[in-house]
């Protein structure tokens, strides 16, 4: 990836000619210089005089109104944009606050820098006011972080933060800066080279890798291609296609995945895993080739990993070599972009018919559809869904929560363009919904951004609907709610004899409590009323929140128990009944 | 299967504490640890012993090599190392007994560093195993305590040139 400061400049001779800044002003100028527009962040003691600066700097300031909230929308402020999060707290609870949006930031590889307040330098360790180890919390939530003590060490220590969060397989960036770091005074240093001796990411992969791993392509009767949210952080989506299309190659994508292939295309099997398609998951255990791109064998895809496609040869191309061969053994690792990996793989690789197994995986998806009942009365929250997608055809940034919601959206909508699905994937973070659409409406403010969450998980930010009414964003919200954790609800369902212990909870009038934050508030509980809602919905030019009643004790089908071969899924007799 | 595993790592605040908390967050076992200063101010080395089986420590190996800050990490599993421990150790050693001890001491290439009227206090340096049969040999006279720094490894110089390719 290019960058700024990779390109370097040459330096005056004599660096103290060069102006002298507060820490502060150090920050703010260094920002900018990064090419930060936006950012988030929240005020505190300790990070005043940072917020001083920001008082007339050339940055678009958002407040959300909790930290993890404004850590979520620097994630999908990035996701949307391809751009680095940038996120401020202040010390203590401020950082500890920001916890979760690490986490997930992390888990799901997305650039963030975060920038931290901290005590005064001569009272770190003394349990000052608001003071938290917060490079020890962080330590194993972040890519990379660290403490500035020294004011001259902080320009630096931005641009690293910079060049880590974006390079490589990304990831957030923590600094902690002390106060009094803040207010003290440093030359500006030239912008030069970043050359850090223990971080060095490949991003070529080696050649002899790629031409064997063609070489199996080219052989192969029965190859999926199985792709991860690493393509669509490359920006590798062409790059991907082109090669699909030129080895003719059914794809198979994982949630983060979705977007990167285009689902209305008849190669797509669309998402494998505990919630994928049968036909995705039995063209997987009977492939002879997986190959995998920027994707990681996650549990959650593979199922009971010693019989996970166990006739299958893996190739695995990934920009981090820890993920290779860390859950499965691995044929032939490709380590470096994807971008430029799959660029160089499809100069080597020959189309192939592979007639027999297509008409295999078409008799599978002719065989095993998704459905749900369309005919009933009631709600469904697929059909919610359903109507979302005929309405926008994913001319639009679909954000969800976690839960079932979450899964339904992924299975119904048609993912055609990458950074168009923002989830959250890996951690699994109830509540990032609504702030990771506002991150995303920031960063795309002309396209239709709609959050479809579950009441729950809307239950748990939903104060962030103040900070969309404070700056006039649009961002749409759609509750699919059944009064329930839903995914917990059918858990128990399932393998806890329908004991649902603890998992209902009542739920304020969301469109009531949307119209006292200012939003719009909508209320649907007849199937009648859901195209329409969904149309007036579109039409709003301010925040706008719709809760549908649906269906209560709705399951996500097919499911592939915890424990069990990606093949044996549960659901598949009832989709058979509703056929 | 025990590995040996040395990483040159920037002498930096933390580092210590990534290494170790990233080996209990992967529950990866350590069963030795030892961190001390290069010839260059800048970097550190640590030497790790690692139980596991050769995946593992693939693993653990990358996960290293990971941190920001480690520089270099080197798998000494299979090649031909020098590897040291240093053990400091008190022995029960009454007076009519304590040539027994002196002369074990010499045979084993150590050396009685402090004497007290009924321990002496041993430094014996050399390979994990020598430790051990040492250890076993003092028993008998009753050991008071002891501490050991775990081990250190540095490749052979007819292996060097080969690691650093």
């Amino acid at each position: 990836m290019k960058d700024s400061t990779s390109k370097g400049q040459s330096a005056p001779a004599n660096q103290d000619s060069l102006p002298i800044k507060t820490g502060a002003e150090i920050v703010v100028s260094t920002l900018i210089e990064q090419g930060v527009e936006t950012m988030f962040g929240y005020l505190g003691g300790v990070v005043l005089p940072l917020f001083d600066k920001l008082y007339d700097a050339p940055i678009n300031f958002i407040i959300p109104r909790h930290e993890q909230g404004g850590c979520h929308m620097a994630d999908g402020y990035a996701r949307a944009s391809g751009k680095v999060g940038v996120m401020v707290a202040t010390s203590g609870p401020g950082a500890c606050n920001l916890v979760t949006g690490i986490a997930n930031a992390m888990m799901d590889s997305v650039p963030l820098v975060v920038l931290t307040g901290q005590v005064r330098t001569d009272l770190i360790g003394n349990d000052a006011f608001q003071e938290a180890d917060t490079t020890g919390i962080t330590r194993p939530i972040t890519k990379h972080n660290m403490i500035v003590k020294d004011v001259n060490d902080l320009q630096q220590a931005i641009r690293e933060a910079f060049y880590i969060a974006k390079t490589g397989r990304p990831g957030p960036v923590l600094i902690d800066i002390p106060v009094d770091v803040e207010v003290t005074k440093a030359h500006v240093k030239p912008l030069d080279e970043i050359s850090l001796a223990g971080y060095k990411p490949q991003v070529k992969g080696h050649h002899r890798q790629i031409t064997m791993a063609a070489e199996e392509i080219n052989k192969s009767e029965k190859p999926v291609l199985y792709v991860g949210g690493g393509v669509i952080s490359a920006n590798a989506a062409e790059e991907l296609r082109t090669f699909a299309k030129k080895a003719n190659l059914p794809v198979t994508m994982t949630l983060m995945g979705l977007g990167a292939y285009d689902q209305t295309q008849a190669e797509s099997l669309d998402m494998l895993g505990m919630h994928g398609t049968a036909y995705a998951n039995y063209a997987v255990q009977e492939c002879d080739l997986l190959i995998a791109v920027g994707s990681r064998f996650d549990d959650r895809v593979t199922g009971k990993i010693k019989t996970f496609a166990p006739n299958a040869k893996f190739i695995h191309i990934d920009i981090d070599p820890s993920s290779i061969s860390k859950n499965v053994n691995v044929h032939i690792p490709v380590v470096g972009d994807a971008k430029y990996i799959l660029g160089e793989l499809t100069k080597e690789v020959k189309y192939k018919e592979r007639k027999e197994w297509f008409a295999k995986i078409a008799e599978w998806k002719s065989k095993y559809p998704l459905r749900y009942d369309n005919k009933s009365a009631n709600i469904k929250p697929q059909y919610v869904i359903e109507q979302i997608w005929e309405a926008t055809k994913d001319n639009a940034i679909i954000v969800t929560g976690v839960g079932q919601h979450q899964m339904w959206t992924a299975q119904f909508y048609k993912h055609t363009q990458p950074r168009h699905f923002i989830t959250s994937g890996g951690l699994g973070t109830m509540g990032f919904g609504l702030p990771a659409a506002i991150g995303a409406q920031i960063a795309k403010p002309d396209m239709t951004v709609i959050d479809i969450d579950g009441d729950s998980s809307f239950n748990m930010t939903m104060n962030e609907l103040c900070t969309a009414v404070q700056y006039e964003l649009p961002v749409k919200v759609c509750i699919l709610n059944n009064g329930y954790m839903g995914m917990v609800r059918q858990w128990q369902e399932l393998f806890y004899g329908k004991r649902y212990s603890k998992s209902s909870l009542r739920s304020p009038e969301f469109a009531a409590v949307a119209e006292a934050f200012g939003a719009v508030g909508i209320m649907i509980d007849k199937k009648s009323e859901v195209k329409n809602g969904i149309a007036k919905m579109l039409k709003e030019k301010r925040p706008c929140v719709v809760d549908f009643r649906v269906e209560r004790e709705e399951n996500v089908w097919p499911m592939v128990p915890a424990g069990k071969s990606l093949h044996e899924m549960d659901g598949l007799d009832i989709f058979e009944s509703m056929a | 299967m025990k590995h040996i595993i040395s990483a040159l790592v920037q002498n930096k605040p933390g580092v210590l504490a990534h290494v170790a908390g990233m080996f209990a967050a992967r529950a990866f076992n350590i069963d030795s640890l030892a961190v001390g200063r290069t010839d260059d101010p800048a970097l550190s080395r640590m030497t790790i012993v690692v139980v596991g089986d050769d995946k593992v420590v693939e693993q653990v190996r990358k996960q290293l090599e990971k941190i920001v800050e480690i520089v270099k990490v080197q798998d000494f599993s299979f090649k031909d190392v020098i590897a040291h421990d240093l053990m400091l150790m008190c022995v029960n050693a009454p007076p009519e007994k304590r040539h027994e001890i002196v002369a074990l001491v010499e045979m084993f290439k150590g050396k009685v560093v402090d004497i007290g009227t009924k321990f002496v206090m041993v430094e014996l340096a050399d390979s994990e195993d020598k430790l051990e049969a040492f250890i076993d040999a003092c028993k008998p006279y009753g050991i008071k305590n002891m501490v050991r720094t775990g081990t250190v490894a540095m490749a052979r110089l007819s292996q060097q040139a080969v690691i650093n390719e």
